[in-house]
Order: C-alpha cells, then sequence, then structure tokens
C-alpha cells in the first residue's frame, strides 16, 4: 500500500513535467499546425533561465586561494551576502524560484522572436520541413547554450526550507516514515496550477475563444476577418513560457544541461500522440497516464515478471493506444493525418 | 596502406586469397605500392618523414563533451613537452624514462584530433579516419567503456596501438582484451578492493546494502565489484537495481530504497545519470535517514570531479573511488598540476591525467624500442615498471596490458577551500591490496603481428 | 532527342555508375578520399535511398527506420559467428530478417496514417533499441556492442576446413577482404544496383500508385482502391535497404552496437533525405553524403589545420576568417549541422536538389524539372 501511493506520487510528479511539456507542444501544434522540434530546447531554455539568474546572483568576490600557486583558484563570496548579510544569503537561496520573474519576460520574448522570425513562414511548409528547420533551431540553440555554460550539468538547488522531505504518510495516516520532497509536491502543485492557468484563458477570455474555434477551423475563423496572425503569435509565446516555466521549476530535480531538451523531446512528441494531435486535455491525460504507468513499470515486483519493461513501457503502451484508438486518447479526425 | 591488408595478415588469414584484394584496388589513387617484404613494414610506418601522429579520440559533443575536453587539453600539453616546448611536465619526474624532449624517435609529434560522441560507430569511424587518411600511428582517447573496447577492436584488427583513456569497466582489460590495447586507468574490480576496507572502517560490517545500477555493462561490471567485496566483509545486499541509462528522473528507483530496510545506497551511475540520481536521492531524504539504528550512507564507486561538480552540495562527504587527483602531493602530480595550471588556469581532472600518462607512456615505449613498429612498442610497454607519474610504483601487467598501482579512496569536501576543492582524499590504497591474478577476468590478448 | 536520350535509364544509370566508382578520386579535393568514409557515403547512401521510397513516395514519415539498419547488422554479425565470414550470406540474411521485421512493424504501424504512423515507427525502434541495450544482451551484447569470437563456431567454414590460428578472421567476399578500398568498391557496386531497384520502382506503375496515394489517398480509397498492400510493400521494401545498410556496415566493420537503432539514428536518415530532396532520386544520396562529411571532417578540425587552409589569405584576413570559421569546426561542427540544415529549408525547400534545379535552369535547361529526378515533388 505504501509503495503503492509512493509511486502513484512518483508517477503524478513524472507526469507533471511530461503534461507540462506537452501541452504547449500541442498548443503550437493545435492552433499554429507546426510540428516544433525545438520545444525541448525551450523547455532547456527556461532551467537555463534558473541556471543563469543563479549566476547572477551568485556573482562574487574572490579570495584567493594562496595554497595555490600553480593556477588561480578561489574562494567565492557573492557580493549580495558581503552588501546584505544574511537577506543577501536568503535571496541566493531563492534564486530558483525568483528566476521565474525572469524567465516570464524572456520566454515571452524567445517565443514572439521565434513565431516572428521563423515559425509563421513555415506555416503553409510541409511536417517534413517543419521539422527539419525547428530541429536544426534546437541544435544552434543547444550548441549556443553548450558555448555558454559547458557540457555538464550545474546544480540549481531549491530553496533550504523546501529542500528536504514531508511526512507524506502522516498526512494520509499511513506508515509514518512515508516521506515525499517539499520540492517535488511543489511542483506537482504547480503544473495543475499553469494547465489550469491554460484551459481557463482558452475556455473564458474571447481571445480564448477565438484560438479555439482557430483549432477547430483556421480557415473559417480566417475568413470572419479576425486576425488570426496576431493571435498565432501570442499562442505561440504562451508555448514558449508554459515550455520555459517547466524547466525552470524542473531544474532543482533535474540538475540542467545543455542536451536535457532532446533527451525530453522525444518522450514529449509521444505523450502528445497518445493524448490525440490538437487535442489539449488529451495531452494532459496521456502525460498523467504514461507517468504513471512508468513509475509502477519500475517496481521490482512489475520488473521481476516482464524483464525490461520499466525501458519500454511509454513505448509499448503508446503503441497499445495507437492501435486501439485511431487517434489517441482524444485526437479528433482529419488533424495531422495526412 | 592496402599492402598491410596482404603481407602480415597472412600468417593469421592464410585462407585468404588476398589477389582479389590488390585487383579492385588498383583503379584507386593515392595507394602505396610499395614491394614491402621485411618484417618490420607496418602501417603508417613514418619512415623519413619529419613527423610523427597521434590521433586524440575523445567526445567533443555529448553528455561527457567536458570531460573530452579536458582529456585534449592534457594531450596538446603530453605534445608539447614530448616535443620540447614548455616545461617538461611529468616527463622531468617520471623514472625510468628515455624521454629527451626532442619528439618520439626525434620526429616532432603531431596530432589529429576526433569526436567519438561517445558512440561506438562515431569512435570507430573517428579513428579509421585518423588511422586511413591523416596517418596516425597510436590512438588514444574515450570516455566510456563500451566506445574504448570498441576501438580497442579496432585498432587491434589495423595494427595500431591504442592506449585508452577513461574506461572504467574490466572487461576492457579483461575479457575484451587486446594485444594493441592498453589501460592506465583503473577498473571496477580495483575501486570495490579499494573502497571495500575504507567502507568496513567507516560504516562498519553490519550494513545492508541497496544497489541502484545502470542498466549497461559497466553498471553490472561496478555492481558486482562491490557486492564481491561488501558481502566478503558481512554486509547484505537487499537489492541491485537496473535503471535505464540516461532516465533522468529516478524518483522510482530511489522510494522503494526508503522502506527496503537498507541502510546503505550504492550508485553504480556515471555522469550525468550519478548527478541525477544523486541530488535526487538526497532529496528524498536518505542522507538525513536513520536506518536499523545507524545513519544512512550512500555510496558512489566511481567518482570524477569534473562531474561531481553537477551534483554540487550533495557529494559532501560521500565516500568513492578515483584513479588520481590533482591536489596530491608526490612529485610527479605537483609537476603535471603546475604545469596543467599554468598552460589553461586550472587543475587537470583525473581524465586528462590518465591520458597524459598514456601519451607519455607510449612515447616512452618507442624510445625504448628504438622503433614504431608495434610490435616492438607492444613488447616495450608489457611489464614495463614506472614510478614518477602520479601513481606511486605503477606496473603494466604484460598478462591483460592493466596498469597496477594504488588506488584513491575520496570523500565529497565538506569545507572547499576552493572551486576545484570538491574531494578529500581518505586513503591511498597501496597497489598490493588492490592487485588480482589476470585469469580472474579471462579475456585473450591476440596476436602480435596482424 | 536529346532529352530522350538524357532520360534513358541506361544513360542515367551510366553516369551514375561512373560517378560513385570514382569517387576516391574526386572527393580527395575535399580531403574525403579515404576509405572508411567512402565506404559511409556508399552505405548510408542505401540507407536514404531506401528510405525515400517510402518517404519520398508515399509521404508517410517513419521516424524508426534505424531499427532495421540494426536488426540488419546484428543478423549479419551472428552469420558471421554462426556460419561463415563471407559476406554473401550475411548480407542476404540481413536483407531477409530486416524484411521480415519490416512486415510486422509496417503491418501494424500502417493501420494509421500521418504523424500517429510516425510515432508508432518510432515506439517500435525505441522498443528495439532499449531491449538490445540491456534485456537482450546475450543477443546483443548490450553497450560493447556484438563482436566476433575467436572460438566462434562458424560451421560453415569449419567445414571448409578454415581453421583461425590466432586473431579473430577477417569478413570477406570469396576471398577479397571488406576492409579498405576493396569494402568500398564492394559498398558501391550494391549501391549501383540499390539505385537501378529504386529508379524502377520510381518509373514504374508501382511508384505511379504510391504517388497517387501521397497525392491523394483519400480519392484513391473512394475509387474502391486498397491503398494499404501498396503501402505495406513500400515500407517493407525500405526496410529491406536499411537492412541491406546495416548488413554491409557489419560486413566492412564487424561489429554491431544498440545505438545504430536510437531514434538520433532514425532521425539522420529522415534529415538527410529531407536535406537532399525528398522524392528526388538522387537527392537522398547527396544528403547522406553531406551530413557523413560534416560529421567525419568538420568535427576533425582545429584551430592550426583551420590556419593552413586560410594559408593564401594575408595575414589579417587569414586571422579574422579562422577565428570566424573556428566555432563552426571540431567541438562545433552540430553548430554548422543545425545551420545548414535551416539555411537550406528556408532558401531551398525541395532540399540540394531544388538548389541543382536552380543552377540548371539558370544556364538554360532542364526547362521542366530535373532529369533524374522522379516526378515526386
Amino acid at each position: 500500500m505504501d509503495a503503492i501511493l509512493i509511486q502513484l506520487l512518483n508517477g503524478l510528479d513524472k507526469g507533471a513535467a511530461y503534461a507540462l511539456i506537452a501541452l504547449g507542444l500541442t498548443l503550437a501544434f493545435g492552433t499554429l499546425g507546426i510540428v516544433n522540434f525545438a520545444h525541448g530546447a525551450l523547455f532547456m531554455l527556461g532551467a537555463f533561465c534558473a541556471v543563469s539568474f543563479q549566476k547572477i546572483l551568485t556573482i562574487s568576490k574572490k579570495v584567493k586561494d594562496e595554497s595555490i600557486t600553480f593556477f588561480d583558484a578561489y574562494k567565492e563570496k557573492p557580493y549580495l551576502e558581503i552588501w546584505w548579510g544574511d537577506t543577501g544569503t536568503a535571496i541566493i537561496d531563492y534564486a530558483v524560484p525568483l528566476s521565474i520573474l525572469m524567465a516570464i519576460p524572456v520566454m515571452l520574448l524567445i517565443g514572439f522572436i521565434m513565431e516572428r522570425g521563423l515559425i509563421r513562414h513555415f506555416y503553409k511548409r510541409s511536417h517534413a520541413e517543419q521539422i527539419l528547420v525547428t530541429f536544426g533551431l534546437a541544435i544552434i540553440i543547444q550548441e549556443v547554450i553548450r558555448h555558454f555554460f559547458g557540457a555538464n550539468p550545474i546544480p540549481t538547488p531549491a530553496p533550504d526550507v523546501v529542500s528536504g522531505s514531508a511526512a507524506v504518510g502522516v498526512f494520509f495516516g499511513l506508515n509514518e516514515n512515508l516521506v515525499y520532497p517539499w520540492w517535488r509536491l511543489i511542483y506537482l502543485a504547480f503544473s495543475l496550477a499553469i494547465i489550469s492557468a491554460v484551459f481557463a484563458f482558452l475556455k473564458f477570455t474571447t481571445f480564448g475563444m477565438v484560438v479555439r474555434a482557430g483549432m477547430a477551423d483556421r480557415e473559417t475563423v480566417g475568413l470572419l476577418g479576425i486576425n488570426i496572425q496576431k493571435r498565432f503569435t501570442i499562442v505561440f509565446a504562451i508555448a514558449a513560457l508554459v515550455a520555459g516555466l517547466a524547466g525552470v521549476m524542473y531544474a532543482p530535480i533535474l540538475p540542467p544541461d545543455y542536451h536535457m531538451g532532446m533527451d525530453f523531446l522525444v518522450l514529449s512528441f509521444v505523450v502528445v500522440v497518445v493524448g490525440g494531435m490538437g487535442s489539449l486535455p488529451g495531452a494532459v491525460a496521456a502525460g498523467f497516464l504514461l507517468g504513471i504507468l512508468q513509475s509502477f513499470a519500475s517496481m521490482t515486483e512489475v520488473s521481476s515478471l516482464f524483464p525490461g519493461i520499466d525501458q519500454i513501457i511509454i513505448y509499448l503502451v503508446a503503441v497499445i493506444i495507437l492501435l486501439v484508438r485511431p487517434r489517441g486518447l482524444m485526437g479528433r479526425e482529419g488533424v495531422f493525418e495526412d | 596502406m592496402k599492402k598491410n591488408d596482404q603481407t602480415p595478415s597472412l600468417n593469421r588469414r592464410g585462407f585468404i586469397k588476398t589477389a582479389g584484394a590488390a585487383g579492385v584496388v588498383a583503379s584507386a589513387p593515392m595507394i602505396f605500392m610499395k614491394g614491402a617484404y621485411a618484417a618490420k613494414d607496418f602501417r603508417n610506418d613514418p619512415k623519413d618523414s619529419k613527423t610523427v601522429t597521434l590521433g586524440f579520440n575523445v567526445p567533443q559533443s555529448g553528455p561527457y563533451a567536458d570531460e573530452g575536453a579536458d582529456e585534449l587539453r592534457a594531450y596538446k600539453l603530453a605534445v608539447k613537452h614530448l616535443n620540447g616546448e614548455g616545461d617538461g611536465g611529468m616527463m622531468k619526474t617520471m623514472k625510468p624514462s628515455m624521454l629527451k624532449g626532442n619528439g618520439i624517435l626525434g620526429k616532432k609529434v603531431v596530432f589529429s584530433t576526433g569526436d567519438t560522441q561517445t558512440k561506438s560507430d562515431a569512435a570507430r569511424a573517428s579513428a579509421k579516419r585518423m588511422i586511413e587518411k591523416d596517418g596516425a600511428l597510436m590512438i588514444t582517447g574515450g570516455s566510456s567503456s563500451g566506445v574504448a573496447i570498441a576501438v580497442q577492436g579496432l585498432c587491434q584488427e589495423m595494427g595500431t596501438i591504442f592506449m585508452a583513456g577513461l574506461t572504467h569497466s574490466n572487461d576492457t582489460t579483461g575479457k575484451d582484451k587486446r594485444r594493441y590495447g592498453f589501460r592506465h586507468f583503473f577498473n571496477t574490480e580495483m575501486s570495490g578492493a579499494a573502497l571495500g576496507p575504507v567502507l568496513e572502517k567507516e560504516y562498519g560490517t553490519d550494513r545492508t546494502a541497496y544497489h541502484l545500477t545502470a542498466d549497461y555493462t559497466w553498471g553490472w561490471s561496478q555492481e558486482g565489484s562491490i557486492k564481491k567485496y561488501t558481502e566478503a566483509m558481512g554486509w547484505k545486499t537487499k537489492a541491485a537495481v537496473k535503471t535505464p541509462v540516461g532516465a533522468g528522473d529516478f524518483s522510482q528507483f530511489i522510494t522503494p530504497v526508503l522502506n527496503s530496510g537498507a541502510d546503505t545506497l550504492i550508485l553504480n551511475h556515471y555522469g550525468k545519470d550519478m548527478v541525477n540520481s544523486l541530488t535526487q536521492a538526497v532529496q528524498f531524504g536518505l542522507r538525513d535517514k536513520q536506518v536499523n539504528g545507524k545513519d544512512f550512507q550512500i555510496v558512489v564507486p566511481l567518482f570524477s570531479r569534473l562531474m561531481a561538480q553537477g551534483a554540487g552540495e550533495n557529494i559532501k562527504g560521500i565516500l568513492g573511488s578515483t584513479n588520481w587527483n590533482w591536489a596530491l602531493k608526490d612529485e610527479g602530480s605537483q609537476a603535471f598540476v603546475k604545469s596543467f595550471g599554468a598552460e589553461y588556469g586550472q587543475p587537470p581532472s583525473m581524465a586528462a591525467h590518465t591520458c597524459y600518462v598514456q601519451t607519455l607512456l607510449y612515447a616512452n615505449a618507442c624510445e625504448m624500442a628504438g622503433t614504431f613498429y608495434p610490435p616492438e612498442v607492444i613488447k616495450a610497454l608489457e611489464g614495463f615498471k614506472f614510478d614518477g607519474m602520479g601513481n606511486g610504483a605503477t606496473e603494466y601487467r604484460a598478462e591483460d596490458h592493466q596498469c597496477f598501482k594504488d588506488v584513491l579512496v575520496v570523500r565529497g569536501n565538506q569545507n572547499p577551500s576552493s572551486q576545484f576543492d570538491l574531494l578529500e582524499v581518505v586513503q591511498e590504497v597501496p597497489r598490493a591490496q588492490v592487485e588480482y591474478k589476470p585469469e580472474l577476468l579471462g579475456g585473450d590478448l591476440g596476436p602480435y603481428e596482424v | 532527342m536529346m532529352k530522350n536520350l538524357i532520360k534513358s535509364n541506361t544513360v542515367i544509370m551510366l553516369i551514375f555508375a561512373a560517378v560513385v566508382l570514382t569517387a576516391p578520386i574526386w572527393t580527395a579535393p575535399i580531403g574525403a578520399n579515404y576509405p572508411d568514409l567512402l565506404q559511409k557515403f556508399a552505405i548510408f547512401g542505401i540507407f536514404a535511398v531506401g528510405y525515400n521510397i517510402l518517404f519520398g513516395l508515399t509521404g508517410y514519415l517513419s521516424f524508426g527506420h534505424a531499427a532495421f539498419l540494426g536488426i540488419g547488422s546484428y543478423t549479419a554479425v551472428w552469420s558471421f559467428k554462426l556460419l561463415t565470414m563471407n559476406v554473401v550470406p550475411a548480407i542476404i540474411l540481413a536483407v531477409i530478417v530486416a524484411g521480415i521485421f519490416a512486415l510486422l512493424i509496417g503491418f501494424l504501424s500502417l493501420r494509421r496514417s500521418g504523424i500517429y504512423f510516425s510515432i508508432l515507427t518510432l515506439a517500435f525502434a525505441q522498443m528495439a533499441y532499449s531491449l538490445a541495450y540491456s534485456v537482450l544482451t546475450p543477443i546483443t551484447n548490450g553497450e560493447t556492442g556484438l563482436q566476433l569470437e575467436q572460438q566462434d563456431p562458424r560451421v560453415i567454414d569449419s567445414m571448409f576446413g578454415v581453421v583461425v590460428k590466432d586473431g579473430l578472421p577477417s569478413t570477406n567476399l570469396f576471398g577479397t577482404l571488406m576492409s579498405g578500398y576493396s569494402g568500398f568498391y564492394v559498398a558501391a557496386a550494391i549501391l549501383i544496383v540499390a539505385f537501378y531497384i529504386s529508379l524502377k520502382i520510381f518509373r514504374s506503375p508501382f511508384g505511379m500508385k504510391l504517388l497517387a496515394i501521397k497525392s491523394n489517398q483519400t480519392r484513391m480509397k473512394y475509387t474502391g482502391f486498397n491503398t494499404r498492400p501498396y503501402l505495406l510493400t513500400a515500407f517493407v521494401i525500405s526496410g529491406m535497404y536499411a537492412g541491406l545498410a546495416g548488413g554491409l556496415l557489419a560486413s566492412i566493420d564487424p561489429l554491431a552496437g544498440a545505438e545504430r537503432m536510437q531514434w538520433t539514428a532514425s532521425g539522420e536518415v529522415v534529415l538527410m533525405t529531407i536535406m537532399g530532396g525528398v522524392g528526388t532520386l538522387i537527392g537522398p544520396l547527396l544528403g547522406a553524403v553531406i551530413i557523413k562529411y560534416l560529421e567525419n571532417i568538420f568535427s576533425a578540425l582545429n584551430k592550426s589545420e583551420l590556419t593552413e587552409i586560410f594559408n593564401y589569405m594575408p595575414e589579417w584576413l587569414q586571422t579574422i576568417v579562422v577565428n570566424v570559421t573556428n566555432p563552426f569546426v571540431g567541438e562545433g561542427w552540430h553548430l554548422t549541422l543545425g545551420a545548414l540544415f535551416m539555411l537550406i529549408v528556408i532558401f531551398l525547400p525541395g532540399g540540394v536538389m531544388e538548389g541543382v534545379d536552380k543552377i540548371k535552369g539558370l544556364f538554360g535547361f532542364g526547362k521542366k524539372k530535373s532529369t533524374i529526378e522522379g516526378e515526386a515533388k
């Protein structure tokens, strides 16, 4: 029972990450008809917003370690700590959540530039060409990040208060030994909030209504004299923002490196397609479903029954769902089938 | 080039009629048609050339790119020193040494580089390019055992000496050992032998271990070795769970540890996997736990300083083993760190160290043999005993081409004095303690002449 | 008159064969004239030409073709281990086994179209990769890759009394070693045959039907035409091409690793095809050559070599050029790759072949469409 509860939490957490990335991807898919292979790179850029914000906060006064004469070794003390003492330390401690403030304008701007500069010229092009051009862009973004930050992962810890674990066992009245990291719970809550925000935005605003109409039938909406172009730019910027925020918040769980986007890219495509092309609820549902299944497949009880199942579960489930349900969980007919 | 496919191969490929090859190739340009009969004729013989080319095959892209970049720095430094430029580094401390600082056998050393991408296919392709196109006499490098074994096999085929870089699996000088392949780096068996007694001293004999193991050959090799030595001293192994390589999120593997009754977690991961699993294990509060009345402990059998940076605070106090550390105080290490630091403004990693040493050892073996002819160079390396290279008295064992030397047990530094001061040396485990019989790991070296 | 002559298959094949077989000469100025790279050109050329039969003709974008290449490689190495070091059975078996897998995977995947099809193929290939890397290690030797061993049975060889004294035996084609230039010529000969078959398919009624499916599958179905057998045939053929390429890879270099099946490897052939020009006959081959060239030559350049290359310039210009180009070579070769992808798609949507067409247009011939191009755009 305990093990199942914990694996369920793991699955929800994993699923939240998948769902969040898939959500942005589906927004671009469904509204703009763009297969964006650079979406993983946007996720990675978000994580690097956290990294660079942390770097900025920890710009340090370097005190040379005199015992080392062969090269310059420093003991670093951030200026913030020197100037503001404990307040400075506290600000640095909160680097990751604070970096959201930086990530929002940065990611919106990146999304805006990408759409205006590149993506919009590819609305009418074939999917293959979209894949090639966005894949090329993803590689370039990666290499630029690597140029500045190196290839090794960079530690971006969560604030001290939430770096420990919550006693979820006590909360659920189970084994008191059951704990779960605070940050992961926060990540889960954060993801749910973002997902709800995006849904609410699409559901309750006029803007969202037009976008949803555009997802259903782009041509007709265009004929109605609505400037769909401008709205597309905003939708793409929002998709970039969602990916970026997912990246920021994931940084303490997975120390960011320049390649992390590619690692998530394929998986998030599988999630989106399993959910059904162009369906936002589908993407979210598929994200959670695959996350949970992946967690359960890794349990020793399961993987000893089916060796290797934890390695392939996501793909296996994807195959089964796509064979049973022609358009994934909630896909509509005629979308991305040609 | 193609002549090599004919003459020297006759003894092992006697059944193959090589005449056909000649006909097909006759039309190809740039073929050296030498009337080669002498036994000492070999691929990429520099002959009268004023230079000799070495091939540096390192990961320049992918997860190990930073490690590869550091290896490349070390190689370039070694080339400088061999050619008599710079301060000479470990050339001055190496004993015995026939290196004169005038290149190798009087020929200036030049090099070509290649990107392994940490993939066997790409690594073999770039090694082949260096051998076939650039005329490399020796290939060296690598940051993964799979790649090292693949390139080593190729080099045996091509009759080109391979001086392995960072490769830690037993198989490199065990099951998959080759006559043309040499490894200076240590292996999982030695890690186990070195770590075992330290673990016993620090954590006692009554422990229950839980292994998380990267699901590929190196991981299995590491798990096997640690199990062997911990179980011998009385530890129990609760479970050994395989994790997919590059899993990213290890939560589903870490949570079962919490209530398993184990009090020690062994992470048989390297690189990014290690950084992620360690970071997440700490997040799950494993290090704050008390189990069976003992503090919960995490052990990372193979530590690399470059990679440890990624785990930040989380490595503090964690035990592991390493091949070499820049903070060592012996003469050779000091000379190397000084020269590397002056050149690049940072200390060398253990990967850089092993690559630098390998290059010098190859050059010295050529000097000892008085020729570049690989079989003679191999014989000079086999059983070669040396000192002053940072690991104390070392021997290249003839039976399996594995270097035997002291192994370092290290601990994540609690209070680092600088940004490079991440690992503190707990113990320099003497060579005698980590030595094993060559038969233990099996394998067959193969012939001198190919 | 002239046009008909150029259009005839024989002339095309003669030109093609001449160009391929003289590759060691004309690649010399760009530094690609060494056996390993030439072999890779030919082998990945086969892979891409075969992939184009599916993607170029039917428009079905498979993201899992590397699995067939990997399966071909494993089959070939097992043939060397169990049967004989001769490459003929190895390659034939590689093609057959890859074909069987293609039939199974194709049968299931082709029940869906569009991106659903792509993800199905991707999922199958990723499963193959993950299993080969871990659980199937007894068959695949995992990360290390499947290798030859001296004590392998090699039943057929030992029947003929061939004994390997020490070291590993070498792959051969009835005595001709497969390493070095002879390996390239064998691969080149197979490439020529493979290209000929692809040319025939492109210009056959079968090819026309595939093209019709590509342009409007629904209409084809309304006319009572069952498209799936045709699609499946194309899928299996291209899977067999991939198996052939895999078998050849293993024949020239007897080692098979799981990473050959990873999605990045499948993606590579997609990129090769799109970059060269989807649906053109020769484009995918060009794409394969360009990507392999970048991977092997650009990644090996470093600052000192750049300085040498630009030696003819005045010193100040040389310094500038070297500093500007340096980030794009060596460890930065990925940057070049990414930039190239983008530039080609933005300026030459039809891939390199469109560029070729445009140049031809400038000189006034080939008014309608390039000669050796399938009419598949």
